[in-house]
């Protein structure tokens, strides 16, 4: 049986770790090589780095730190933000990624999602949807472009569910599920969002925004709404140890990697 | 141990993370795959992230195909290096190496597809790659294709289908999931490896 999985997300911005709330304002957390050290050393199962900031300044992400983490660490890693073509993944894949999260891009053309998946394969391809809470007139959620930076934040004129399936169906190898509303704000998962996701495709999910307590993470997977759970904040602060938060979830009954 | 081992790249991009996992064991890997350098190996191996198509082509371009079937010290694949040992692949209906018997099968579509994450490897007895471990250790894995379960299969796991988790047939291994990504259970594996006679 697969283990569920726990991803601290390390928000990157000019070469440090920052969180915001919601999205914004943004304060430094740390370290990048400091905290990956701490969470592989914690046990978690994988890491994702958002470069917060390289989608919507238009720019790629900075492979000189990724060569220093993956020198590091001995689990995977994630790396997403900015990543726009074939030789722009190649690069963050040479610089020692395992796989690359798309985004924004990915709204803006979606034929890039077959083009990463026909070179680099299913597996390595991860979509980041940031949605928001909040359903429009037609009880359809929607799926928000460039959320890293508020100014340019803006409906992507795509609703999440079809989306889903039209990521599915153009190759992803997984779905990174950011409920805005939710992020930074530790009040649980986005249940409804999750559960709907979940029923819409069978692509591997991880639930992201909202973890605020080890309850939240025992909801999440016992609902079976998502394969693996993504938090900064709690992680972050070091409120919750994931050591301690593993043992608390194997003791549920929740299969997990210790 | 003296091992000279080498990478040989092309099958995908994650060579750089497999070097320093074996930096961190004692091993300086060089990364090449010029027939000299190959065949001066004590250890080679063939890392492999990717689809199955476009690595096939980049070996044959390059006549890095020929030099694997003719390699007689321990070869390691790794995920689809692992892949491309077989005969074939479902993956873009493949022709590969054919150094073992059999070919890589689409894992089922449930409970997912592709299978992300840690599971465990179930070691059969005697699987020299795994001395040292527990019998069910965990492992990373990330791939939608997967080998047969037959005469070469030296560990097994479960998801959707059983399938081989690790293959050996004489000098020649093979892992589907990464150890260079598998923490200490992932360095005994290469440790392992690297401590196979050549």
């Amino acid at each position: 049986m697969l283990a569920h999985r726990l991803i601290p997300c390390l928000d990157v911005a000019g070469g440090v770790v920052v969180k915001g709330v919601r999205f914004r304002d943004h304060r430094v957390v740390g370290d990048i090589l400091e905290l990956s050290r701490r969470y592989a050393e914690e046990g978690a199962d994988e890491l994702v780095f958002y470069d917060i900031t390289a989608s919507p300044e238009g720019r790629r992400v900075d492979t000189g730190w990724i060569a220093r983490v993956a020198a590091e660490l001995d689990i995977p890693f994630c790396v997403a933000g900015g990543i726009r073509t074939v030789a722009d993944a190649e690069q963050v894949l040479a610089a020692g990624a395992d796989k690359i999260s798309v985004n924004s891009p990915a709204l803006a053309r979606p034929g890039l999602i077959g083009e990463l998946a026909a070179r680099f394969g299913s597996q390595c391809v991860v979509i980041g949807i940031d949605v928001d809470a909040a359903s429009d007139d037609h009880g359809s959620w929607r799926v928000i472009a460039d959320s890293g930076r508020p100014d340019r934040a803006s409906d992507s004129g795509r609703d999440l569910l079809g989306w889903v399936r039209e990521i599915g169906e153009r190759g992803a190898g997984e779905i990174v599920l950011n409920a805005i509303r939710a992020d930074g704000v530790r009040g649980g998962y986005a249940h409804a969002q999750l559960a709907a996701v979940r029923a819409a495709t069978r692509l591997p999910l991880v639930a992201s925004g909202g973890a605020g307590a080890p309850e939240h993470f025992a909801e999440v997977f016992e609902r079976g709404e998502a394969d693996a759970a993504l938090a900064a904040s709690v992680f972050h602060s070091g409120e919750i140890h994931i050591g301690d938060l593993k043992r608390y979830l194997a003791a549920r009954g929740i299969e997990v990697r210790l | 141990m003296n091992v000279r081992a080498v990478i040989i790249p092309g099958s995908g991009a994650n060579f750089g993370s497999l070097r320093q996992a074996c930096l961190r064991i004692g091993v300086e890997a060089e990364v090449s795959d010029d027939p000299a350098r190959v065949g001066a190996a004590s250890h080679v191996i063939l890392p492999g992230v990717g689809a199955a198509g476009h690595a096939m082509r980049g070996l044959r371009t390059r006549g890095v195909d020929r030099l694997i079937r003719t390699l007689g010290q321990p070869l390691l694949g790794i995920c689809l290096g692992m892949q491309l040992l077989f005969e074939g692949s479902d993956e873009d209906d493949t022709e590969c190496l054919g150094v073992l018997p059999g070919r890589v099968r689409r894992l089922p579509a449930e409970p997912r597809w592709p299978h992300m994450g840690w599971n465990r490897a179930h070691a059969l007895p005697g699987a020299a790659l795994f001395d040292g471990l527990d019998a069910e250790a965990w492992f990373y894995f990330v791939h939608g294709y997967a080998a047969p379960l037959d005469a070469s299969a030296q560990a097994c796991t479960d998801y959707g289908t059983a399938f081989a988790s690790a293959v050996r047939a004489g000098s020649v291994h093979g892992v589907q999931f990464h150890p260079e990504k598998s923490a200490a259970a992932g360095r005994r594996v290469l440790a392992n490896f690297f401590s196979t006679p050549c």
